[in-house]
């Protein structure tokens, strides 16, 4: 991307977590894991699968909420790296991110319609939404960059509102879905999952390694680590930032791009899906602390678990109405999410 | 977005009292429009008449939501959960207990401001700012969504319908459906908002809540306690935006969970005072008046779609697309909105 000879030196100083937050990654610190903090929330969610057994007095249902819950919560995990992403390099709070992973949807949905193999529609899927990550972020919120928050947040909710609305205009209201071929049911200990399910997975936890290696590993990953720690510097140095900004924004887009395209066997497509999954993604980023990477895909496992435990814990009422209540709680008690320590 | 209204800029260089014809001159023009309005559903054909009704509904949430996110600065994208705690408490004493959608309206305006003050306190005693504020708006909102969508103690995702009534009457706000009664009540509550809005502003909690937007530190250095100004311009602007969710339930007689709490809801909210000129007085209702029809002219392209859009016929979507279109450009182009970029340019001169 760039060809400053000083990046790797910046690189030098950048610790080895994929942490986007500029204080954590000028410390020197910042590559201890901390240990304690991941022990104490283990234990909570021991404790609170512990409850729901208490709460439902039966084991195979708590068994099928938590595997039901880990196999979701890896996928709201890498929709959660995407938003993270783009909040920690670029400061915006994307409400688009959501209808990005409804247009992949749609776009998957169209090419299985074609005969496609569904997670072949990856290698189409993927790049699309990559193209047109650049296409949004140069050719409109690159006019805004800098403006009060406020700001960017209404364009990114003009876009949500305009790729949202035009799925239903060109396609309707009608659910749609996507048939996995040779999709069946696969006994996980007394549970059964769908073979989907864990293909969606397992394909969430390879593309966030993959994400985490070119964060960390690889030229643009620095340079995209050294403009969240601090624009002018990185700069300074020779990093074109308005290059580091549009390939971020991208990259967060093809995130929502990959796991639409993950998660159509699973769900019913509708313009109004990937909203869904954007109240949740905001629920994990604030979890995992904004802007730290590995943070959202842990946030992501913890809030698919809370959904699915909250169905026990709250009967009857929406398990999303648990993830809020885990929300709020976070924002109040850690606002700065669950892995860094209190300003 | 956070700009001082002009009218109010403290001219008080020798220390004398605030000049108060600026803001007497908006009353002036708030009764002058008033007076200009009534004749109003006279004269429109009943569509066009509903239509107008539409722009008071929106004018009045807004005007709810530029109290507490323009005048205030605490970006808000949860107004549904007032919009709907108003339209629910309405609905709910009418058609379980039978009481007046008057009161109902008024117990409305009393939840929503105590809910408000309960969020806002939370918010600010956690210090809540930025995206972290309006998304903590936003989860409050879609709790009472699922809540209502849930719960038999408000009919679950079935809502409400209000029974229709033998005879037309004033105090339980039913009309015949063309009635011009029905603008003139809007009418009149959003007058009654209006004027609430510039006393608000113009008054020393006003200035207060403006000065603690502006600079917290500052405000609170001068003694200004900036929780209970703030807490109060939340309260009101809740207040504001249910009297707007109780006017929507007896005009539209019907109210479920996502039409009252539903995010597009808050959008709905936000959307005229953004077009508008957030933190005006006047900015609300002029976004109002562009996004109210663009509605209707969308719906009726729809129905009879020129040729070379005859695919799309009988779908819907495209009048949110142009909400989209229309925000992106004004956000990027006039950030302070229609009316705030017109004032900007008069006041130059």
């Amino acid at each position: 991307m760039t060809s400053s000879p000083d990046q790797g030196h910046v690189a030098a100083g950048t610790g080895g977590v994929a942490t986007l937050d500029p204080d954590e990654v000028r410390a020197p610190t910042a590559r201890a894991v901390p240990w304690l903090r991941i022990a104490v929330i283990a234990a909570l969610i021991v404790l609170a699968v512990v409850l729901a057994y208490v709460r439902s007095g039966s084991g195979v249902v708590v068994v099928q909420a938590v595997a039901t819950g880990i196999l979701i919560g890896g996928v709201y995990g890498l929709i959660a790296m995407g938003l993270t992403l783009i909040f920690g390099v670029l400061d915006i709070v994307n409400f688009a991110h959501g209808s990005f992973l409804a247009l992949a949807l749609f776009l998957t949905f169209g090419l299985t319609q074609a005969g496609l193999h569904p997670y072949l529609a990856l290698a189409v899927s993927v790049p699309a939404m990559f193209l047109l990550g650049v296409l949004v972020q140069r050719g409109i919120l690159a006019g805004a960059m800098g403006k009060p928050l406020e700001n960017q947040l209404l364009i990114t909710l003009g876009i949500s509102l305009i790729i949202e609305n035009a799925l239903l205009l060109f396609f309707g209201a009608n659910p749609r879905s996507v048939a996995l071929p040779g999709d069946r049911g696969v006994p996980i200990f007394d549970a059964v999952a769908n073979l989907s399910r864990i293909l969606a997975f397992v394909g969430a936890l390879i593309l966030a390694g993959l994400l985490y290696l070119l964060l960390q590993r690889t030229r643009l990953g620095t340079a995209i680590r050294a403009v969240a720690a601090n624009d002018t510097g990185a700069q300074l140095v020779g990093i074109d930032t308005r290059v580091i900004y549009a390939v971020t924004f991208a990259l967060g887009t093809a995130c929502a791009g990959a796991a639409g395209t993950l998660v159509a066997p699973l769900v019913t497509i509708e313009p109004t899906t990937g909203s869904l999954f954007n109240i949740v993604a905001f629920v994990v980023v604030v979890l995992g602390g904004m802007g730290n990477v590995v943070g959202a895909l842990a946030g992501g496992l913890i809030i698919g678990l809370a959904e699915q435990l909250g169905g026990i814990y709250l009967p009857g009422q929406s398990p999303l109405l648990s993830v809020f209540i885990v929300f709020v709680l976070v924002l109040f008690l850690r606002p700065q999410g669950l892995f860094r320590r209190s300003a | 977005m956070t700009t001082t209204t002009a009218a109010s800029a403290p001219e008080t260089a020798a220390g004398k009292p605030l000049p108060r014809l600026p803001w007497n001159r908006h009353l002036l023009a708030i009764a002058v429009l008033a007076v200009l309005l009534v004749p109003l559903p006279l004269i429109l054909p009943p569509a066009q008449a509903s239509v107008a009704v539409r722009v008071l509904i929106f004018a009045l949430m807004s005007i709810g939501w530029n109290m507490m996110s323009g005048f205030g600065g605490m970006f808000s994208f949860g107004h549904a959960a007032y919009f709907g705690i108003g339209a629910y408490t309405g609905a709910w004493l009418l058609v379980e207990h039978q009481v007046s959608p008057w009161i109902g309206m008024l117990a409305g305006m009393v939840i929503a401001a105590a809910f408000a003050t309960l969020i806002g306190f939370l918010a600010l005693r956690y210090k809540l700012r930025g995206a972290y504020f309006a998304l903590a708006t936003f989860a409050f909102s879609e709790m009472l969504r699922l809540w209502a969508t849930n719960s038999d103690f408000v009919n679950r995702a079935v809502g409400y319908h209000v029974p229709l009534r033998p005879d037309t009457s004033w105090w339980w706000i039913q009309f015949e459906p063309t009635s011009p009664n029905y603008f003139w009540v809007a009418l009149g509550l959003t007058v009654i908002a209006l004027v609430v809005s510039v006393q608000f502003v113009r008054s020393r909690a006003g200035q207060f809540a403006k000065a603690a937007r502006d600079d917290e530190d500052a405000a609170a250095a001068i003694g200004i306690p900036v929780m209970r100004y703030k807490l109060l311009a939340m309260a009101l602007s809740a207040a504001i935006t249910a009297v707007a969710g109780a006017f929507y339930v007896q005009y539209f007689l019907f109210i479920d969970p996502d039409l009252a709490f539903g995010s597009s809801v808050s959008i709905q909210a936000i959307l005229p005072a953004v077009i508008g000129g957030v933190a005006t007085i006047w900015g609300p209702v002029i976004g109002s008046v562009v996004m109210g029809p663009l509605n209707d002219v969308t719906a009726t392209l729809l129905r009879n779609p020129p040729p070379a859009l005859e695919f799309l016929q009988g779908r819907s979507g495209l009048d949110v697309i142009v909400y989209g279109a229309l925000l992106i450009v004004i956000v990027l182009l006039l950030p302070k909105g229609i009316y705030g970029t017109i004032r900007q340019r008069w006041s130059r001169r």
